[in-house]
């Protein structure tokens, strides 16, 4: 009993996993020679940015209205899964002269 | 406090016209490097002194990232002249620009509290200004080695980034 009611619950749950997964992306954005790359990117609500550090420095990714703040040391990944549409511009608190911007929909 | 400023600006403005003692009045590779190197040390220095006496957060965070960053910037001109068999020279800007900074420490240290916050975001603002124009209306324009040139230039969108970093927080301060 116990087991027939397990099995079905199991398999829509791995469902549901496959469908959500099918949908989210991975985007890479590349901090590199004190620049973000690509600078403006669109995203859908459940994706993951992944930002890469490629210089010998260390970088953050701070979103201007307070909702992240990513702290990359030299030649680090730094992961953020998006949860909320909208639109968010960020910099880098070490140097300002890097910007980026993330447009986030559902 | 403003000539002195004006004076640590001078000495690096001065390349532009004179440059240090050579022939063309353009300083050479092992010169540039001198130079690069120096003006790092210096600011790693006025970082350390803003750590032993700021307890201002904004400061501290500020002056943690100048002895990181210039630290990692001058580990990568050191490696870079040794694989380049390069002798770093010593020069007149790398010496006005040492006496310059030691009179600013000086300075400085007679200061406390909120005042000395004051005067050494304020210097580092002026410093970096003074640094990124000769970098690149001098130092770089100048440099003949490919790889040295290139690190020179990454180092100056660094140093920008902490010109804007030191406004920030001078703003912060006001």
């Amino acid at each position: 009993m116990r087991r027939a009611f397990a099995g079905p619950t199991f398999g829509a749950l791995l469902l549901a996993l496959a469908a959500s997964s099918a949908r989210a992306e991975v985007i890479e954005i590349k901090a590199e020679k004190l620049a973000f790359a690509p600078a403006q990117i669109a995203a859908h609500v459940g994706d993951t940015i992944v930002w890469v550090n490629a210089d010998f420095v260390a970088h953050t990714a701070t979103a201007r209205n307070g909702a992240w703040d990513m702290m990359m040391p030299p030649n680090t990944k730094k992961e953020l899964v998006l949860k909320s549409a909208g639109t968010v511009d960020y910099y880098c608190k070490f140097h300002p002269n890097m910007i980026g911007k993330i447009t986030v929909t559902e | 406090m403003f000539i002195r400023v004006a004076g640590m600006a001078g000495a690096l403005a001065a390349l532009v016209f004179a440059g240090p003692a050579c022939a063309q009045g353009k300083p050479t590779d092992p010169q540039i490097a001198h130079i690069a190197y120096t003006a790092g040390q210096i600011d790693i220095e006025a970082a350390e002194q803003a750590l032993k006496k700021s307890k201002n957060k904004e400061v501290i965070g500020f002056a943690q990232n100048m002895v990181s960053d210039h630290k990692a910037v001058n580990e990568k001109a050191l490696a870079l002249v040794k694989k380049l068999k390069v002798t770093p020279e010593d020069n007149d800007t790398s010496k006005s620009l040492s006496q310059q900074a030691a009179q600013k420490r000086a300075e400085l240290g007679k200061l406390s509290g909120s005042a000395f916050d004051k005067a050494y975001v304020d210097n580092e603002v002026a410093y970096h200004k003074a640094v990124n124009s000769a970098l690149e209306n001098t130092l770089i324009p100048s440099a003949t080695n490919p790889e040295l040139k290139d690190l020179l230039s990454t180092g100056l969108k660094i140093f920008q980034g902490h010109e804007q970093h030191a406004e920030h927080v001078a703003a912060a301060l006001k």
